[in-house]
């Protein structure tokens, strides 16, 4: 009992404080443009029973699946290979650390007269958003596991592939787990900005929704809600917990 | 003038069947130091090791004693010079040469027993073979209770006899050890150095052992023949022979005589190197 309030005690404060200053404000403002949070509540089951909020969360979901999954391939493949080799990671990391400070949302006008308004536009720019964070943080993950292991390794006959599987990829996995971790992040503000502005016709998810109700503000309001539990409850359920579990099975965790 | 060093260490008594195990010839190692320069570490070092022999390379920290493992466990290469396993150079490291680093070098995400049954299969051991194999080592080293264990939960001195465990459970020709035991307290020490001479012991001349370590009264307790170094550039000057009875304890005689031996020999050198 005690532990699950230290877990989830906190953040639930934090959260509660912010429904209270907002409905504070709300009450006292009493415009049109701040709704209460009882008036977005509605409008979140009024979205859900029509069906357009789980419609729009299944489509993004998708997406999201796709291009992340991707991103994470490229960026695993190409941190990997900058980790082998002096001259690839010489000559491409520049390149990363380019796209990586490069705005996503600047990718979106070339995305659109490359792919047209479509779904290949949205998922480039999501992979372009995710895939750089996760190539530089696989490669210090590789660059970063200890010698001492890699010589055990050698003393003990691992070389070229061998060495890589059995020792190499598993003492880079807290890196790359928190290079998922941040990867995961940009993906879902790629993905969200892309949606929110390549409005393919017929097409929809959280981002789409985002545009179409721009007149109704709890409507809105209620979406942007949905697109922040999702971000969080997957960083935290997901990412945070394998992180945490990783770390723990290496006496990484400093706490107990 | 000074005297002749005996840097070149006649061995021919031992040469009696093929090449030594272990040859290290005009070994020179040099170092860069933080500021950039080149030093260097080893000066012409020449001996060798004959196969079942225990011996120990003693000298202080920074002598070059590390340096000259790593090129015999072929994780570094020498400045000049030659390192011979078998009578063949040594082009790279292999599980024919174990070696226990001075810290336990465990793989943290793999259990206890796991890190055994993964130096096993490097070397090919069937996968149903595997578990005992790794039991039978961990008894051996009385860790039979902490196999499932991560390498984290267990004390330094549990850890490096699980690393010893490692080491031999793969039945390695040489075991070249860095100072393994150099971070662990005095009792934990005293229990691997006798599960070291007892495994030694149990391979009956098959297992060759070298150790570095700056620890004189280490080096009379495991070694047949202690080589001493200078400090650097690191040299040979003087070999001493043990012929004490196994097993041996640091109460034994001859043990605290080889000691003393050995202390004024060291004693010798510091006072070549300050005044004369």
């Amino acid at each position: 009992m005690r532990r699950a309030w230290d877990e989830v005690g906190p953040p639930l404060v934090g959260v509660v404080a912010v429904v209270l200053i907002w409905a504070l404000v709300a009450a006292v403002t009493d415009t049109a443009s701040i709704p209460s949070p009882a008036v977005v509540w509605s409008a979140f089951l009024d979205g859900v029973r029509d069906g357009t909020i789980p419609e729009a969360t299944l489509k993004t979901l998708i997406r999201l699946a796709f291009a992340f999954a991707l991103s994470i391939a490229i960026g695993a493949l190409v941190g990997a290979g900058m980790a082998l080799n002096e001259f690839a990671r010489r000559s491409v990391r520049p390149i990363i650390v380019a796209m990586q400070i490069t705005p996503f949302v600047a990718w979106l006008p070339i995305a659109v007269i490359w792919f047209g308004a479509t779904e290949r536009a949205v998922v480039f720019v999501t992979i372009v958003g995710a895939f750089p964070s996760m190539t530089l943080a696989t490669l210090s993950a590789v660059r970063q596991v200890p010698p001492i292991l890699k010589r055990a390794g050698a003393t003990m006959g691992a070389r070229g592939w061998t060495m890589y599987r059995e020792v190499i990829v598993p003492a880079a996995m807290p890196g790359f787990v928190a290079g998922l971790q941040q990867a995961w992040g940009f993906a879902w503000k790629a993905l969200m900005a892309a949606e929110l502005i390549i409005t393919a016709a017929g097409a929809t998810g959280l981002g789409h929704l985002l545009t179409e109700e721009s007149a109704d503000v709890p409507a809105l309001l209620a979406v942007l809600g949905v697109i922040v539990v999702i971000g969080v409850a997957v960083d935290y359920l997901v990412f945070h917990r394998l992180d945490r579990h990783v770390r723990k099975r290496r006496g990484l965790l400093v706490e107990g | 003038m000074s005297e002749a060093a005996p840097n070149v260490v006649d061995l021919a008594s031992l040469r009696s069947a093929g090449p030594p195990k272990l040859e290290v010839r005009d070994l020179v190692q040099t170092r860069i130091t933080t500021s950039g320069q080149s030093v260097t570490a080893v000066d012409h070092v020449t001996f060798e090791v004959a196969t079942g022999e225990f011996v120990c390379l003693l000298g202080p920290s920074g002598c070059g004693k590390t340096s000259i493992l790593n090129i015999l466990a072929g994780l570094d290469r020498p400045f000049s010079g030659e390192a011979r396993l078998d009578g063949h150079p040594i082009s790279g490291p292999g599980p024919d040469r174990a070696v226990l680093f001075q810290e336990p070098a465990l793989f943290p995400w793999l259990s206890v027993a796991a890190n055994i049954e993964l130096a096993l299969k490097l070397v090919g051991t069937p996968a149903d073979r595997r578990p005992e194999l790794a039991r039978t080592w961990l008894a051996n080293v009385g860790l039979e209770r902490f196999a499932t264990v991560q390498p984290h939960e267990l004390s330094e001195g549990m850890r490096q006899r699980a690393a010893l465990a490692r080491a031999l459970a793969t039945d390695p020709d040489v075991l070249l050890g860095d100072e393994p035991f150099g971070s662990l307290d005095a009792q934990a020490r005293e229990l691997l150095q006798d599960e070291v001479q007892r495994v030694w012991v149990e391979r009956e001349g098959r297992a060759t052992f070298l150790f570095v370590t700056h620890n004189v009264r280490e080096a009379a307790l495991l070694a047949d023949r202690v080589l001493v170094m200078s400090a650097a550039p690191g040299h040979l000057i003087e070999e001493v022979r043990i012929s004490a009875p196994r097993p041996r304890s640091l109460d034994d005689v001859l043990v605290a005589r080889v000691v003393s031996e050995i202390h004024e020999i060291l004693m010798r050198e510091v006072d070549k190197g300050t005044g004369r």
